[in-house]
């Protein structure tokens, strides 16, 4: 195919691709059902490839989708599925409009060491039980965290404008979302992230994709030996250079007449630049051998056997931060927490971390603000990765929206009477902070919300009441801890459970009879 | 069948109230011979019925909804819709009542008619699940909401012991009538929640309540100057144990009763009464008695007992 429409198809693919995904991230009002996220979230590679290997999920095979479309045609995926490389064409863009001659296109050698060194490092550390490193350079999630932590703000910070002035001629659809920022350390990937790729991608195209993106190197070396690819039509071409110019991926060398597949992500604005007709997109044709082998090989093969020594020992590194969380006893805080608590689905914190790739989709889904990322709770490793905080809200007992919308297994669906039944903590209640103790007067705030009264009052001094916790019947939800008003430190707390529980069921008894007179 | 006899006979009487009278004209009508209104009354008790008939039969009995809506006026009515739970679980206000309120407020001439809760549980899962956002809709109404504490102002109470300042939700200053529309239920600290307890949910800062005597700062509210002019308290299903959230509908008593006050203190010792509670064994209920904001000692009361 020559036509430049593969451009424009292309073009409006992503569009609305980013719009979705952008959606997706920044939807504070949980517009779309539950099972609306399977089906869009099926395709992006990472979570897809992680729910299949390590949760086991046998129907998330859409990387393997992506891994037989990459052989057949090449890095589609990088510019018509992923979230990130279709923001980066935004920014790139912009970066065009903005000032041409800030943006530095035309052919490069690739970072062949560094790219594939990434790959290596991120496949070695998960291949040994290990997700953190996949969990910083998954460009979906990656994505997903640039959108929450960045643009999810500025969506509500509008809205809350727009609410104001609508609530003045009393029309109240439009509601104000109270903006409520994360632990301030929780940024510093992201905003590292969003620097990294927004200023590479404003100045250099596709560079981070082909030089960071792990995904994309790995695509990039299934792409060399693709069926369809973009191709130089050696009788048109006159060598003038624009198809290298307008190459984000700055894989075009047009004096050799010759494209780096494996840095090629399909955009084809090489065949919308070229006014010869000289660049096409179609089926390989076998040529001659030109490249002599040395060239290829040696400085791969070195650097393959260097990262595999560097892995060995970098593993040993990470493997010494286990993922388990060790006891925070020694910190100042007074509630004597030992294990944070993972979301409900996950079966425990080892499997949850081990799993989770800190996209932050549950985190937006979530209508309570109870699932937050993490800093140092689930262990260094562990940043990002949402856990319930019992401070910012507490786990709604009819909800299991972030079971529904986790892509990559991390959180496995669970049905709602299930999840009614699974113990994620335990309430720790402290009697020496309450209220009740301290003050000799009425509180229970802990109890009034407890859905299974697990937290109920029992008689105190007078006619006071005081809270009483049965941990057979907690199921952990935090809503004691939440509502409980003490501060500095809550009189009631939630300890996590570092494997999730079975809650027995609250018993019922009948009640006695319904009056039929007034007792007035 | 009884009750959809009893909806067609008052659909067809206020349709023909609407046909041939003015609005002043429908309400003494349906006033009987206790003009020029019901406020001799101390508290009007319903039973037997489903909640939006036991709701006509009582607020005739108080003259109409005429009696506290006026023509053109801003109306709010506070249901509780604390918790993510269906009706049947009797956790918050029946919607079929708060739809019936709204429709006589409009039918009394009502300009605009507001509802809101600042839940416990989520809110848009509060006002959803418990069927009163679809009622207050259907009736017409506006459903607003109460998430955010941009929100609420703050207000004083000069003479509160321990709650001298709180902040409120606006249509609480902004509207004409407030109509609080509480269900009676069982409530782990405050012994039971009703009509004095349901103010909770018009301020944004409940921790300080919970902090400083929650039953003092309960009775201090009482003293804010704006008060409920109307109170209805739900006891259609009544809680009598794991409130106020509830854990199955076992924890409830089907006893189909309404009560109408403009007194929430009285309103409220006969909830207690009804949970075979002494109103004097509720903490916030002798202290509001005590600091004068009503009356407590049901024998003493005129109350207009009616039974569907």
């Amino acid at each position: 195919m020559k036509s430049s429409a593969l451009k424009h198809i292309r073009t409006v693919f992503a569009v609305l691709v980013l719009l979705l995904f952008t959606f997706l991230f920044v939807d504070f009002r949980g517009s779309l059902g539950d099972k609306a996220f399977g089906p869009i979230l099926y395709l992006q590679f990472v979570p897809s490839f992680l729910k299949f290997v390590i949760a086991g999920v046998a129907a998330s095979t859409g990387f393997i989708i992506i891994l037989i479309l990459t052989l057949l045609t090449g890095r589609t995926y990088c510019s018509f599925l992923c979230p990130l490389g279709i923001l980066q064409d935004v920014i790139s863009r912009v970066g065009g409009l903005v000032k041409r001659r800030f943006r530095k296109y035309g052919y490069k050698k690739p970072y062949t060491i560094l790219r594939y060194f990434i790959l290596v490092v991120t496949a070695g550390i998960l291949a040994i039980g290990g997700v953190y490193v996949l969990t910083i350079l998954d460009p979906y999630s990656t994505f997903g965290r640039l959108m929450t932590y960045f643009v999810q703000p500025v969506v509500l910070f509008i809205n809350n404008i727009l609410a104001g002035i609508l609530g003045k001629f009393d029309i109240y659809s439009v509601y104000r979302v109270d903006i409520k920022p994360y632990e301030l350390a929780a940024y510093i990937i992201p905003a590292a992230f969003l620097f990294l790729t927004g200023l590479l991608a404003f100045r250099y195209g596709r560079l981070y994709c082909n030089t960071v993106c792990p995904v994309g190197t790995l695509l990039g070396l299934l792409s060399k030996v693709s069926l369809f690819r973009i191709r130089f039509e050696e009788d048109k071409c006159s060598r003038c250079g624009r198809c290298a110019m307008s190459c984000k991926s700055s894989c075009i060398d047009f004096l050799n007449k010759s494209v780096d597949l494996s840095r090629c992500v399909n955009c084809f604005n090489c065949i919308d630049a070229c006014k010869e007709k000289g660049m096409s997109y179609g089926l390989v044709r076998l040529k001659r051998k030109q490249t002599n082998p040395e060239k290829t090989d040696s400085s791969r093969r070195g650097f393959i056997a260097g990262s595999l020594v560097l892995l060995a020992g970098g593993s040993q590194l990470l493997k010494a931060q286990d993922t388990t969380p060790s006891p925070t006893r020694e910190s100042t805080v007074r509630e004597d927490r030992l294990y944070p608590v993972s979301p409900p689905g996950s079966s425990g914190i080892e499997m949850f971390t081990s799993r989770c790739t800190a996209c932050t989709l549950c985190v937006n889904a979530c209508p309570t603000n109870v699932l937050q990322p993490s800093v140092n709770q689930y262990g260094f490793a562990g940043i990002m990765q949402p856990r319930m905080d019992f401070h910012s809200g507490f786990c709604n007992y009819d909800c299991t929206r972030c079971t529904d919308v986790c892509p990559t297994g991390a959180i496995m669906p669970l049905m709602l009477e299930a999840k009614k039944l699974t113990q994620i903590g335990k309430a720790v209640f402290i009697k020496e902070n309450c209220i009740v103790h301290t003050e000799k007067t009425a509180c229970g705030a802990c109890s009034e919300h407890c859905p299974t009264k697990a937290c109920h009052m029992v008689p105190y001094e007078g006619r006071l009441v005081i809270p009483e916790v049965k941990d057979e019947i907690c199921i952990g939800c935090g809503a004691c801890e939440y509502a409980c008003p003490t501060r500095p430190f809550r009189a009631i707390f939630v300890d996590g459970n570092p494997i999730h529980e079975a809650a027995s069921k609250p018993e019922t008894e009948e009640l006695k009879e319904v009056p039929s007179e007034f007792p007035f | 069948m009884k009750r959809r006899n009893f909806l067609r006979s008052s659909i067809g009487a206020g349709l023909a109230a609407g046909a041939f009278m003015s609005f002043g004209g429908y309400e003494k009508a349906f006033a009987g011979k206790r003009l020029p209104s019901g406020a001799d009354y101390d508290l009007i008790a319903v039973m037997g019925g489903e909640p939006a008939a036991m709701f006509d039969m009582g607020i005739q009995a108080l003259g109409g909804m005429g009696t506290f809506v006026k023509k053109g006026q801003k109306v709010l009515v506070k249901p509780n819709i604390g918790w993510d739970v269906v009706p049947e679980k009797g956790g918050n206000t029946s919607p079929a009542l708060v739809k019936r309120i709204i429709e006589h407020c409009y039918r009394a001439g009502a300009k605009e008619v507001y509802v809101f809760d600042n839940t416990c549980d989520n809110w848009i899962k509060c006002y959803k699940n418990s069927g009163i956002e679809q009622a207050v809709k259907d009736a017409g109404a506006k459903i607003v909401p109460g998430n955010s504490e941009n929100y609420y102002q703050e207000i004083n109470i000069p003479n509160g012991k321990k709650l001298t300042k709180a902040k409120v939700h606006e249509l609480v200053l902004s509207s004409d009538v407030f109509i609080n529309v509480p269900i009676l239920k069982h409530h782990s600290s405050a012994m039971m929640t009703g009509a004095l307890k349901n103010m909770m949910g018009v301020v944004w800062d409940r921790g300080y309540w919970h902090r400083n005597n929650l039953n003092q700062c309960i009775a201090d509210y009482a003293l804010y100057s704006k008060k409920p002019n109307l109170n209805v308290m739900d006891a259609y299903n009544v809680m009598m144990r794991n409130g106020p959230r509830g854990v199955s509908v076992a924890d409830l008593s089907n006893m189909k009763s309404l009560m109408l006050s403009t007194d929430w203190v009285a309103i409220d010792a006969a909830g207690a009464k009804m949970m075979g509670k002494e109103p004097s064994s509720v903490e916030h209920i002798t202290l509001a008695a005590g600091m004068g904001i009503g009356k407590m000692d049901l024998a003493t009361m005129n109350i207009h007992r009616m039974k569907m």
